[in-house]
């Protein structure tokens, strides 16, 4: 058996070792068209900060390729892929053939027409490239406007604002984080960043960034300009397909698999960011860059493709993040819209912590904690197991809350069944 | 794997657990009162008990078969041991997102904020050789460490 994993991220790293706990002995090649060894994505603002260094940020130690017998080739790009021959074909004119080939390509940013990447002072926040060529030009008193009030376009904000950098965030939408976060929430975490002069522009987006080779500024659609030496689009990001692009290999948002990680084509897998798997709560196959989730699909197309068959059953969206020392966690459904919910909800102003959960006939499919984000996992957990909660409704928004609360029984079964999970 | 179990019938809730988890994780393994009264800040307990009269009963990472926090882990500081089982959070590498509390179904993660944020967590007392501190101390033996 020879295994071939394009990419070299959670997914990609899960593969190996779901490959690894089956098949020990199979050659695997990693190819990848980052120079770096497998690094952490979501540590780039971190390392922006001077939080880590470029040696911290790795995701696996350095001796992971050797100990799991991986063969790479790193900073060369798969550029085509022919599923007939069952061959990658490489930028520097190398062919390369497998078996069971994964595609674990991870995102690129969604960039709209009418932004000019090409002007010096454009850029992008997803990879460590992206982030090295950042930090040359945020220097303190530089001004810069970030495209996108999400997960990406914040943590550069909280990274360049520690640096001294004048931030203004320009968001379409009417909040910041509206993907994870409900309007009283959102409201929350935008004056903690106001606090640290993070500035924002909500309800608009940005027309036309002015200046000629160099980016000078931009005009908003709300009328108004902004001077600016360097723009960040973090609007989003969308699934680097590029490699499945013109293959029998089907393609709808992301590469669409099965709970095996298997696309239609026998032999070729796909997991993380690229792939589009099963969502739990939307109850569709869904589009889902976060970083557990690819690791999981990664590991679980590893081990289907070393022969065992395992299935993911899914996951849903769940993300963990902080600005300046102000922590939240959320899951699912943030901001229900029809009848069949229903939502708990517990906010504390004075003491900026905000608590939501949304439940389908007594099931949890979403929460948001603020500022209070201890022992989230347990609703997590809730939700995963679609469990119904009737029985403990009352007590879930307790800073208390815990397994006291659980019926006997169920926290017996919980608590005493020897750490399986699943 | 050998796991901590509690006996919820057996705990009376006096916490003990949670002061020698505290003197286990201390520069003073060996003396309570340097540990709490010499080590500053002084170290968070790595169990929790939780307490609604009458019932009460101690918590700590259940070291998954299957666990969700290593996978979820965005650093790679969470890891499984292949060998042991036992569950533990390389804090150096740690980064403090708290996205294994996110995932933790047991909630038994907690923050550690007195210096660099890192997750704290269970380790079944490994400098003392795998013999769990809360266990050994537990007046009541309502805690045990087996095999199931």
């Amino acid at each position: 058996m020879n295994y071939v994993i394009i990419g070299n991220s959670a997914a990609a790293i899960g593969a190996v070792e779901g490959i690894r706990q089956i098949d020990k002995e199979s050659p695997i090649t990693l190819i990848s068209d980052e120079p770096y060894h497998t690094y952490s994505r979501p540590l780039i603002s971190y390392y922006l900060a001077g939080k880590v260094s470029q040696e911290k940020m790795y995701y696996r130690k350095e001796d992971f390729y050797r100990a799991n017998q991986v063969e790479t080739i790193l900073g060369v790009k798969a550029t085509g892929l022919n599923t007939a021959e069952r061959s990658v074909s490489l930028a520097d004119g190398r062919s390369v053939g497998y078996d069971k080939l994964l595609l674990a390509t991870g995102g690129k940013p969604f960039v709209p027409p009418n932004l000019d990447m090409s002007k010096q002072g454009m850029y992008s926040f997803i990879k460590l490239d992206d982030v090295k060529a950042v930090q040359q030009v945020a220097k303190p008193g530089s001004k810069t406007v970030i495209i996108g009030a999400g997960l990406i376009g914040l943590k550069a904000a909280e990274g360049l604002a520690k640096l001294g950098v004048d931030i203004t965030v320009v968001e379409l939408a009417n909040r910041v984080l509206s993907a994870i976060l409900d309007e009283e929430a959102a409201a929350f975490v935008q004056r903690n960043l106001e606090e640290h002069n993070v500035k924002f522009e909500l309800n608009t987006t940005v027309e036309e960034i002015l200046g000629g080779d160099k980016v000078s500024g931009v005009s908003l659609k709300n009328g108004k300009q902004l001077d600016c030496d360097f723009v960040i689009v973090a609007i989003g990001v969308v699934p680097n397909t590029d490699l499945a692009k013109g293959t029998d290999i089907v393609i709808n948002r992301g590469i669409v698999v099965d709970e095996q990680m298997e696309t239609n084509v026998p032999g070729v897998y796909a997991a993380g960011d690229v792939s589009e798997g099963y969502d739990l709560i939307y109850q569709a196959q869904r589009v889902l860059p976060i970083l557990p989730n690819a690791y999981q699909q990664g590991e679980n197309a590893g081990k289907n493709m070393a022969g065992e068959k395992s299935a993911y059953k899914g996951g849903f969206a769940m993300n963990a993040i902080g600005f300046f020392d102000y922590p939240m966690i959320t899951a699912g459904i943030i901001k229900p819209e029809g009848d069949e919910f229903e939502s708990l909800i517990a906010s504390d102003p004075a003491g900026k912590s905000y608590k939501k959960i949304v439940l389908r006939d007594d099931v949890i499919v979403g929460f948001i904690y603020l500022n209070k984000v201890d022992r989230a996992g347990i609703i997590t957990g809730l939700i995963k197991e679609q469990a119904t909660v009737k029985a403990f409704k009352q007590s879930i928004l307790r800073d208390d809350f815990g397994y006291i609360n659980f019926p006997v029984t169920e926290r017996k079964a919980k608590m005493l069944k020897g750490g399986r999970t699943a | 794997m050998k796991r901590v179990y509690a006996k919820e019938e057996y705990c009376v809730g006096c916490r003990v657990c949670e002061v020698h988890c505290i003197v286990a994780h201390s520069d003073y393994k060996n003396d309570i009162v340097k540990a709490f009264k010499k080590q500053n800040p002084r170290p968070l307990p790595r169990i929790l008990v939780e307490e609604n009269r009458p019932i009460s009963f101690a918590l700590q990472c259940r070291h998954c078969e299957d666990a969700p926090c290593t996978k979820a882990c965005i650093t790679g500081a969470m890891q499984k041991d292949p060998e042991t089982g036992v569950v533990t959070n390389e804090e150096s590498r740690c980064v403090g997102c708290w996205t294994c509390i996110l995932a933790c179904p047991y909630g038994a993660i907690s923050r550690n904020e007195q210096g660099k944020k890192v997750a704290s967590k269970c380790d079944l007392c490994s400098d003392l050789g795998y013999t769990p501190a809360c266990v050994k101390n537990c007046p009541n033996n309502a805690l045990v460490f087996e095999e199931r």
